[in-house]
Order: structure tokens, then sequence, then C-alpha cells
């Protein structure tokens, strides 16, 4: 009745290897699966994305860009100076987000140089630029900084 | 003055940290005692210089000293006084001291209580809380000194970031550090261990404790600032996968799993190397947390002005450690003896499930939080691993771990009798069955996830009811004697219970979020809106003045059916000083649901674009949370009593987990 020792052992390793297996075919297919890739305006145009893929996109929102409707829709466009991109987003705007300032939209890229967003994301504080961003804009010789601590 | 006598505490307290970490280690090595005593009074003082220092860093916040920096920068004399203590760690060098500050207290009391402890254990520990407490005194005193002066004296500080400026986020910070900097004791005394050469139930006896109280305050820090991003970011969400916040949940998960291993270990003298393994890795994973928060890696509300050689340093005081404490590991550890094997379906048994679940669980949270880090080293490409990613992995494992616990809470010690526990559990199981049915009935055509997340709350509530009646209730005995077997029962079966339970609660409230409504709409007053149950209509809306600031408030009534429940204010504030905009969301509690209200804008026509969300059962995220808290502190009780009682005075309770076999 009672397990030998070698059984008991062989009964750990077995448990401990099929929950390991589940949890790394778990990570695996949410790693292939559930991320979502940063891009610029610009490498959405030059990098042939497809249409329906989702995608997240940083630059600044352009100055005189922003219109809003009566049913909360808002449509801006985000800019790496180069290229920009027309953003739909319907809901609340975060409270920093600023035309001229930086700007992180997460969504759907629908072709062309349109992408339907349901995240939106402004830098948090007068001396935080989404890092993301600030990279880009580096890249692209633009990036002015805040002001220094 | 002041300033400069905390600064000069501060570089003595890293001298006697090097004492504390230098020759107690020698004397445990080469057993001299003489050696090895000096451990406890160099802690004593090294806490003593470093609250010297923090004290003084407290005082010029208090007293607004403006020469000194981080004051300027972080502070405002008109600021109330809880702000002003609060100041001190709202930004990077004042909370690496706190930081530290909590580190050698820890030490400090390891070293008061540890009377009891063999001197080369108590010494090897000591030790190494003082290595670490070196190395960040080391980082503070270099990288991130709050004691710097200014030459040109301000008249006035820069105020403290408003977000910040709040009871709840006051009282976050130190919670949270006295949690994950909690577990540096278990990491001690894995490597003292380690060094020892001995590893057996005394050993856990001392340690189990020390992590109790580690989780016990990161329990209540990881639920506070919750709540806290909740009310207070005005997204009206309650976790949102953030690196900084997963830097709270690796520990948390990887801490939950030491805390049940160490019973088994301390029960059953089996489960040795893992848990010395478990210790190293939860405060690794403490100590990766104050990396990516502190080293500016990842961008969040928490990392303050980054400064890479900050980062280079933090990554440097990690890899000593977590490299060290696994290479010691992996050197040590092969000698030590190997616990006991065991029957797998047993109380041990099922302890291990829950390491498997809850290890791989934290497994995968550090898998997602790093993965952007290193795609982006590698390929340069830049991702984004959000939600999606964590509930994926995260709830498949913790669903799995959840209808497992009623089983392993009743299970016996050595030979379970699984066809026994089955029994016992019927009414539990019949209970959430029914709780599930129930629910899904009322609510048809909504959500399906949330009555099955409803019923595995109430399976762990009933469970762990079913546990507790089952030691105080037989057939036929009487209530004054079912009483008498409730009170003697050892207080960490109360407090076991009571933990799981918290968690059935949450499980419950995290469920309901499903039920949750949300209504966006552009107001004119009077114009009714319906969230919910409820219908709200905008009363007024208008400018106000503040006391350090302005703001565009919205109120609206609040309506249930023909009956008014009262109003509900939300503004949009604007923080003088730094001119920044905050959203301050109004909250009223309904039963245990909240109706949350977030204003976005005051049309210059009077008409208000307004975001409102029913949450019904939200408020039982948290308050499970504290109850797990509530559990762990009344284990904790039991704890003192067995250690101040010594091993001799067994407690002969009537019906504990061993008369079950």
């Amino acid at each position: 009745m009672a397990m030998t020792r070698k059984q008991k052992r062989l009964a750990l390793i077995a448990s401990a290897g099929a929950v390991l297996a589940i949890a790394a075919g778990l990570i695996l297919f949410a790693l292939s699966d559930k991320i979502v890739f940063f891009y610029t305006p610009s490498d959405i145009t030059k990098q042939n994305i497809a249409a329906g893929s989702r995608v997240r996109i940083g630059g600044l929102v352009e100055n005189g860009s922003v219109v809003r409707d009566a049913s909360m829709n808002v449509t801006f466009r985000v800019t790496d100076t180069e290229t920009s991109l027309t953003v739909h987003y319907k809901g609340l705007l975060p409270d920093l987000f600023r035309e001229g300032q930086g700007v992180v939209a997460e969504g759907v890229y629908q072709g062309g140089n349109d992408v339907t967003a349901d995240t939106v994301l402004a830098k948090h504080d007068e001396n935080y630029m989404p890092k993301d961003v600030a990279d880009a804009l580096k890249k692209k010789g633009v990036w002015q900084g805040g002001k220094s601590q | 003055m002041i300033v400069e006598l905390g600064h000069f505490a501060l570089i003595m307290a890293f001298a006697t940290a090097l004492i504390q970490t230098i020759l107690p280690m020698w004397g445990a090595i080469v057993r001299d005692p003489g050696l090895a005593g000096m451990a406890r009074y160099s802690a004593f003082v090294t806490f003593a210089l470093v609250l010297i220092a923090y004290l003084a860093l407290t005082m010029a916040y208090i007293g607004s000293d403006f020469s000194v920096v981080n004051v300027v920068m972080n502070s405002h004399s008109t600021k109330p006084l809880m702000y002003k203590i609060s100041g001190v760690w709202s930004n990077h060098e004042g909370s690496m001291l706190l930081w530290v500050m909590i580190l050698v207290l820890f030490a400090a009391l390891v070293a008061l209580r540890g009377g009891g402890m063999p001197e080369r254990l108590l010494a090897s520990v000591l030790s190494v809380q003082g290595a670490i407490a070196g190395a960040f005194l080391l980082f503070i005193l270099l990288t991130s000194n709050p004691f710097l002066r200014l030459a040109d004296v301000p008249m006035e500080g820069q105020g403290l970031n408003p977000i910040l400026e709040d009871p709840g986020l006051a009282i976050h910070p130190p919670m949270l550090y006295l949690g994950y900097v909690g577990f540096s004791v278990a990491f001690s005394f894995a490597v003292g261990a380690l060094v020892h050469g001995r590893i057996d139930a005394v050993w856990a006896r001392f340690v189990r404790p020390w992590t109790l109280l580690a989780w016990i305050f990161l329990t209540l820090g990881i639920a506070m600032g919750s709540y806290w991003a909740y009310y207070e970011l005005g997204w009206g969400g309650w976790w949102f996968w953030d690196p900084v916040e997963n830097a709270s949940l690796m520990p948390w998960l990887m801490g939950t799993a030491l805390l049940h291993s160490t019973i088994v270990m301390e029960k059953r003298d089996a489960l040795k190397v893992w848990t010395i393994l478990l210790s190293i890795l939860t405060f690794s994973l403490s100590l990766l947390g104050t990396f990516l928060v502190r080293s500016g890696v990842i961008t969040s509300v928490h990392s303050f002005a980054s400064d890479p050689t900050r980062g280079v340093f933090i990554l440097g005081i990690l890899t000593l450690f977590i490299g060290g404490g696994l290479s010691l590991f992996a050197w040590r550890a092969p000698s030590l003896k190997q616990g006991g094997l065991f029957a797998p379906v047993s109380r041990e048994g099922a302890l291990v499930v829950n390491n498997l679940f809850l290890a791989t669980s934290a497994v995968a949270v550090l898998v997602g939080t790093l993965y952007p880090l290193v795609l982006e080293t590698i390929n340069g490409s830049k991702i984004s691993v959000g939600a999606p990613y964590f509930n994926l992995t995260t709830v498949p494992l913790f669903v799995c771990l959840l209808v497992l616990i009623p089983f392993g809470q009743s299970l016996a010690w050595k030979r379970g009798d699984l066809t026994g526990v089955g029994q016992r559990l019927l009414a539990a199981f019949g209970l959430a069955l029914l709780a599930m049915i129930v629910t899904f009935a009322m609510t048809r055509g909504g959500p399906v996830a949330a009555p099955l997340g409803l019923g595995l709350g109430v399976w762990l509530i009933a469970g762990s009811a079913t546990d507790i009646i089952n030691r105080c209730y037989r057939r036929g005995s009487s209530l004054s004697v079912i009483f008498e077997r409730a009170f003697g029962l050892p207080r960490s079966a109360w407090g076991t219970a009571l933990a799981h339970a918290g968690m059935g609660i949450t499980v419950i409230g995290i469920s309901a979020t499903a039920w949750g409504v949300e209504s966006l709409a552009v107001v004119a007053k009077h114009d009714p809106l319906m969230v919910g149950p409820y219908t709200v209509s905008l009363e007024q809306a208008f400018k106000r003045k503040g006391e350090g600031y302005r703001e565009d408030v919205a109120q609206f009534s609040v309506m249930e059916g023909a009956s008014a429940r009262g109003l509900i204010e939300t503004s949009k504030r604007i923080h003088t000083g730094r001119e920044m905009p905050t959203t301050e969301a109004g909250i009223v509690t309904y039963g245990l649901g909240q109706l949350y209200a977030s204003v976005n804008e005051i049309l210059p026509d009077g008409r208000v674009s307004i975001r409102f969300y029913w949450k019904p059962l939200v408020t039982l995220i948290w308050g499970g949370a504290l109850i797990m808290a509530l559990g762990g502190a009344i284990s904790l009780a039991d704890r003192r009593v067995r250690i101040a009682l010594s091993t001799k005075t067994k407690r002969a309770s009537p019906s504990n987990a061993e008369a079950k076999a």
C-alpha cells in the first residue's frame, strides 16, 4: 500500500514537471500572441505593418490637430515630425494630454495613416516623457529634453 | 548642523555595517564566540546611526530647511506636517534611506529577539544583514545623498508631487518596504544556514515569524497601493500590471510560497533545500523590484529622475547578493542533509503543490516584466507586455491553486485520506455550486466568468469554515464543548482559515468587476444618466479654490429608482506651483459596491464631460486583503506564544491536524 521512496520521488517530480510544462506553455503562447510592438509614425508607414495588427504608437500630439465631438469621440494626430498618424479614440483623455506634448496610444492599426486607439497615455509629470517616445524622438534628433532636475 | 550630523551618522553607519559584516562572520567560521558576539552590538549601533540620519533628514523637512536640495525639491513650507514627514520618502534619496532604515531595523530586531538562537547562526545572519545594509549605505552615500546642501538658498520649496499628496500614499511606501525588506531576514537566515552547514526544523521555527511579518506588511502595502491607484489616478482600475506593481507582486507570490514551505520544514523536517532556495529567491525578487523601480529602466509614476550611475550601482548590488546567494546555494546545498520524502496525498504534498503554482506564477510575472527589457537589448524592438499576457498566464495557474486550497487545508499530515476530505468538503462544494448557479441565473446574459469566480470565492470561504468546524464539532458534542474546542484551537489554525477566506473574498471582488458598468457622456444640467442601478444627474458645476490648488467641480445627485441616495462630487484640480492637473475622483460606497465618478472637462457652455462607473462588490478586493493580513497577524501571535513557551510545553489542542489522521 505505502509508496516506496522511489515512487514518492517520482510523484513529486511528475507533478512538478506537469505544472512547469503548463506554465511554460502558457507563457510561450502568451508571449507569441499577447504582446504589442511599439512604433513611431514613420515606422508604421515604412515597415508595412499589416492593417488590423495591434500596435502601440508614440510621438508628439500635433498642434491644432485635436478634434472632439459631442459624443466624446476624439481624433488627434501623432507625429514624429516626419510622418503623422491620425488617432481615433472614444473616451476621456488623460489629465496631462496636451497638444505639442508626448503621448502613447495603443490600439488597432487600420491601414493608411489611421489608428483606432483604446488606450491613450500621456506623460506623468512635467519632467517625464514616455521613455519610448523620448528614445524615438532622440533618434529623429528633435528631442528637446525636459527641465533637468 | 543637524543635517551634517545626519550625514556623518550615515557615514559612520556604513563603517559599523562593515564591522557587522566581517567580524561576526569570521567569528562564526573560526568559532570565536567573542567575535561572533559582536554581531548583536554592531547591529544595534548600525540601527541607531541610521535612525539618527533618518531623523536628521526628517527634521530638515519639518523645519523646511531649504538649504538642503532634497527638501527644496520635495517640500514646501506651507505643507501640512504629515506631508512634510512623508515628503522624506516621496523621492529617490529619501526613500532609499527609508529602505535602509527598515533593513537595519529588522537586523536590530533579529538581534534583540535572537537570544535563543545558536550563536553561530545569529552571527552569520546578522553579518549578511550588515552586508546588505553596507552595500545600500554606500549606494546612498555615493549616488543618492539626501544631505546635499545648496549654495544659493531659495526662499521656498517646490512642493510635493501633488498625486503623492495623499494620506494613503503617505503610509503605502513604508508598508511596502517593511514587506519586501523584511524578506531580507529570510535571505540572511538562508545564507547563514548555508555557511553554518545545518538546517533543521529549529531553523524553520526561527525564520517563520519573520517571513510571516514581512508577508503581512507586503500584503497590506500592495492592497494600499492598489486602492491608491484606484481612487487617485482616476482611471477606475485597481491593478494595471504596471512593472512597479509586478515588482511588489513577485516577492509576494514567492514569499507566500516560502511561508508555506517553512511550515512543512518546521512540522515534518522536509523540503529543506527547497525552502532555502525560496528564501534566497524571495529576497532576490525584492532586490530586483528595487532595481526596476529605482534604476529608471522602466518608466512609471514611481521612477523618479533616472540616473544611469544609480542603475549600474544597484545592478552591482543585485548581482552581488543574488549571484552570491545562488552560488553559495549551488556550492553548499548538496552537502546539506536532505529532508525526508513524503506521500503525495498529505498536507505536505498539498503544500508542495501550493509552492509549485505560486513559484511558477511568480516566474510568469517575472518573464512578462523583463521580456520587454531583454527584447529591446537583443534586437531593439520595443514591445509592451500588458494585461492580456499577465491574465492569460497567471489566472489559470491561480484558478488551479485556489480550487485545491480547501483540499490541502483539510488533509492531514503524513498520510491524507482524500476520500474522507472529499466527503467533509461536500457541503462546501454544494454551497459554492449553489452560489454559482444562483448568480448565473440572476445575471443571465451577463459575463460567464463572474459567477464562476464568485463560486470559487465561496468555495474558498466555505472550505476554510469546514476546516474549523471539523476541528471543533463532533457528533453529539454539546455547544459548550464546541466553543471550548474553538477557543482551544491553535491560533495558526484560525489564521490559516482567515487568510484563505480572505483570499476567497478578494476573488469574489475581482470576479464582480465583470459586472461593472461604465457610462461615458457629456451631460447638461439635470440630464439623467443611467449607471447600473443608479441614475445620476448634474446638479451644478463651479470653480473653487482650495489650499494649494484651484479646481473645477462637478456635483451630481444620485437616485436609486425614486429615492435620493445623496451627492457625488468630482473635480479637475490644478495644483499651484507645479501647475499640474489631477483628476479627483468622486467615490461613494453603497453596500459593498462603489459608484465612481471622474470628470474630464467642464465645457464653456456649462455641460460636463464625465465618466461614471458602478462597481459592484469592489470593496471586497481590498477587504479580502485586509482579512488575509489579519489572518497572518493571528498566526504570528501564535508563533510568538510558542517560541516564548519553548518546545517542551507542546500544546494539547483537542483536535489538531495530527489527531485527524
